[in-house]
């Protein structure tokens, strides 16, 4: 087996999602519009703000990768594409996990990457934090958009499976979303989060890819 | 398995919902052979392509591949940020062949002008050219066409026939949902 269908199928999402086909910055305006409202509604108190800052952040980001992983299958199932990947040869969880990897990588990581600017809104102190903030964004990031695949490639021959997706992915972001937060919060019983945070996006990334791969099969059949 | 057959199928059988849409087709396709799949819309001749290829599994019976096979679907499965140049161009990677042939590909099917226009302005019958030069791209023995025709002006139909019988004088196998007659010399039709 050789990579070069693997590598095509990412190039080919990635492509994909900058022309708008995914619609990259979506999920982007999503979290932007979270972060900017929040604080409107909840009030400028400092304090509450920065109390409540990291875990809204990560719910946004929850709630975001959500927002344009209907396309990334369905579309295949439309155009025809994804009879063509499940007859290279390579492995359909392989040809999944590519796909999943570039939407994160177009639609997640900028996300995280621009985690910083939005914690100011909540009145976070620069500091390493954000940093550390930016880390943990990233790798729960993954294992929401992995498991959200899972979603997306289940409902990939459904029109409208917008909520069908979030049905099947939201029971699945629990755990991530659990130790994500307890890591950000620092307080007691958070020092090994990070590591239990670690230890769930490996899961997804180790268990989602069959799952969407047996689904596309499904989805061709 | 019939001996030496590229493809051969034996009793498939398919179920759709709760109705049969096929039983016991049998069918070889050896070194040179045009089968075309005849029958109603509605028959089953994508649903029985598409167990060819190994995409849908039956309900009864098997399916023996012995070489690589080219798959041309209704559904052309081109982007709609795609170019024909691009479209080329991901497919002969992901194949693993040469880039380097695509101009000529291009230029065979007639496509060197709207090679760089992305697939959403393309005509229907530019589309169904680029998904058409896949078969160029990868020399592969078994071409599994579904209509292959649909959308061709007179030239594109006069070129996919002229491709098809150079692939079977290479030794190459076809089969085909073809409706009408469409000037297709087949060695054996089958009905379903």
């Amino acid at each position: 087996m050789s990579a070069a269908p693997i590598i095509s199928a990412f190039r080919q999402a990635l492509t994909e999602a900058w022309a708008g086909g995914a619609g990259a910055l979506m999920p982007l305006g999503f979290f932007a519009g979270a972060a900017v409202l929040v604080p409107l509604g909840i009030g400028t108190d400092p304090n509450t703000l920065r109390a409540v800052g990291p875990g809204i952040l990560w719910v946004a980001l929850a709630l975001a990768s959500l927002v344009t992983l209907e396309r990334i299958f369905q579309a295949d199932v439309e155009d025809g594409a994804l009879d063509l990947w499940l007859q290279t040869g390579a492995p359909a969880s392989m040809i999944a996990a590519a796909k999943a990897f570039a939407h994160w990588l177009t639609a997640g990581l900028p996300l995280a990457i621009l985690s910083p600017v939005f914690a100011v809104m909540f009145q976070a102190k620069a500091d390493t934090s954000l940093l550390t903030h930016m880390g943990l964004y990233a790798l729960g990031g993954l294992a929401f958009f992995f498991w959200g695949g899972v979603g997306a490639a289940l409902s990939a021959t459904v029109r409208r499976g917008g909520l069908l997706i979030s049905l099947i992915a939201l029971p699945l972001y629990v755990p991530t979303a659990i130790f994500g937060a307890l890591a950000m919060s620092g307080g007691p019983g958070s020092t090994g989060a990070p590591l239990f945070l670690a230890a769930s996006t490996l899961f997804a990334l180790a268990v989602a890819p069959f799952a969407m791969g047996a689904a596309l099969r499904l989805a061709a059949d | 398995m019939s001996i030496g057959a590229l493809l051969s199928a034996t009793d498939l059988g398919m179920i759709r919902g709760e109705r049969i849409l096929f039983r016991n087709v049998s069918l070889a396709a050896h070194a040179g052979d045009a089968i075309v799949l005849r029958g109603a819309n509605g028959a089953g001749k994508t649903t029985l392509l598409r167990i060819l290829a190994g995409l849908t599994r039956p309900e009864t019976g098997k399916v023996d591949r012995s070489a690589p096979h080219h798959w041309i679907a209704h559904r052309e499965g081109l982007k709609p940020h795609e170019t024909p140049f691009t479209h080329l161009g991901l497919w002969a990677r992901a194949w693993g062949t040469s880039a380097g042939q695509i101009d000529a590909v291009l230029d065979k099917m007639a496509l060197i002008r709207p090679s760089g226009v992305s697939a959403r302005h393309l005509s229907a019958g530019q589309r169904r050219r680029t998904a058409l030069g896949r078969l160029l791209l990868q020399e592969r023995p078994i071409w599994l066409l579904d209509e292959p025709l649909t959308a061709l002006d007179a030239d594109g139909r006069e070129l996919l026939l002229g491709m098809i019988s150079e692939h079977r004088m290479r030794g190459g196998a076809i089969i085909a949902a073809i409706h009408g007659d469409a000037g297709f010399d087949s060695t054996c039709e089958v009905m379903i």
